[in-house]
């Protein structure tokens, strides 16, 4: 007499079939879902303390110009972008770290000795040694950057572009 | 509730037909060699899935090929699994399809009436070994160049439309960003959609027709 199952072999199919169906779309389905959304959760960091040196690079006096190169990932593509700083060393450690880009269309501004101020060659902009406007277009300063002095070194605090 | 939404539906879509037709067919008491034929229509879709995830971010060009597919193995996020699936799974589609032309070949269920399912089914086996052909290029790496350059000549010794079919299948002379473009399409494209309505055809038929039993002595 053959024995009577409980479970009948067409559910037991169907339970076996599901169950194994299911983990194979979660195997893959999971982590298709990360995947799909990757570039969106690895976001690169752009803000960061880019050393200048040490103090002592930059006398009193003149701005000291100084510049970096920032790298941007996308995807496996590499950008670098270069910016250029002046530093204005002021009494003892006191330091003012002004952006070369005018805030007028982001020409780039150049330290003038004779003139005793930064000049856009775009569109004749004069800027005085701390960066305010004295003639021209811009509307408003030249951007200055957060700094801080660790043993000895200055350090600005880049936020990005 | 449920129940009331389902005979809605079932009797506009004839559900309970389609899963009476396609599923609950009667079949004759056969062996695991049977279960071939989905395994390949598994791996057909596990390679669709994945194919369609990885062209998110490859690009079919020499310029970003090659460092497409290093960022999708280390950038990405699960990146080298759905392109391990994909890889395993090619080779696995290669072989689970090449038994199942054997068990078919070897229990001569390819006989009448089942003549145009076999036919169906050795152009799904040469669009499977194209898959594999022009999905090989891809990487764009060394091993990849240079088994097309390879495979490529060997089609190109044919007499006389030797060197022309060597310039259709390379695009040109050499292999160039336009072979790799061509293959990608074949890739992507071509081959699937063949693939796609040959198995609409096959599973046609193998539902149409039945599935042939086992041979005994007496056959």
């Amino acid at each position: 007499m053959p024995k009577s199952h409980p479970v009948t072999r067409r559910d037991f199919v169907l339970v076996v079939t599901t169950l194994i169906g299911s983990m194979i779309g979660a195997v893959v389905g999971l982590p298709a879902l990360a995947y799909l959304v990757s570039p969106a959760v690895k976001v690169q960091k752009s803000e960061d303390w880019i050393p200048l040196g040490p103090l002592e690079n930059f006398p009193a006096g003149s701005p000291t110009p100084f510049s970096f190169v920032r790298v941007k990932e996308n995807g496996w593509e590499k950008t670098a972008n270069s910016y250029g700083v002046y530093v204005v060393r002021g009494s003892g450690d006191t330091v003012t770290v002004i952006s070369n880009v005018c805030t007028h269309l982001s020409c780039r501004v150049t330290w003038k000795e004779d003139a005793q101020g930064y000049i856009c060659p775009c569109h004749d902009a004069n800027f005085d040694i701390q960066g305010k406007v004295t003639a021209g277009p811009p509307p408003r300063p030249l951007d200055t950057y957060q700094t801080k002095i660790e043993d000895g070194s200055l350090f600005i605090f880049f936020e990005g572009a | 509730m449920f129940q009331k939404a389902f005979a809605w539906l079932d009797e506009r879509l004839g559900l309970t037909t389609i899963y009476n037709t396609v599923l609950d067919r009667k079949v004759p008491k056969v062996n695991w060699w049977f279960t071939l034929g989905s395994a390949s229509l598994f791996l057909f879709i596990m390679q669709g899935v994945t194919g369609i995830l990885l062209s998110i971010y490859y690009v079919p060009s020499p310029d970003h090929a090659y460092d497409s597919i290093q960022y999708i193995m280390t950038g990405v996020t699960f990146g080298w699994l759905i392109r391990g699936i994909h890889h395993w799974g090619a080779s696995l589609m290669v072989v689970v399809v090449f038994i199942h032309m054997l068990r078919t070949f070897f229990y001569a269920a390819y006989k009448y009436p089942r003549e145009f399912t076999w036919f169906t089914g050795v152009i799904l086996l040469l669009a499977t070994l194209g898959m594999g052909f022009t999905g090989y290029l891809l990487p764009w790496n060394q091993k990849a160049y240079w088994a097309t350059t390879v495979g490529t000549s060997i089609a190109g010794t044919v007499p006389f439309l030797g060197p022309f079919i060597i310039r259709v299948l390379r695009g040109g002379t050499d292999l160039s960003a336009v072979t790799l473009v061509r293959f990608f399409s074949a890739h992507i494209w071509w081959l699937p959609a063949l693939i796609a309505a040959m198995i609409g055809t096959h599973l046609y038929m193998v539902i149409k027709l039945g599935i042939s039993s086992v041979p005994k002595e007496e056959d």
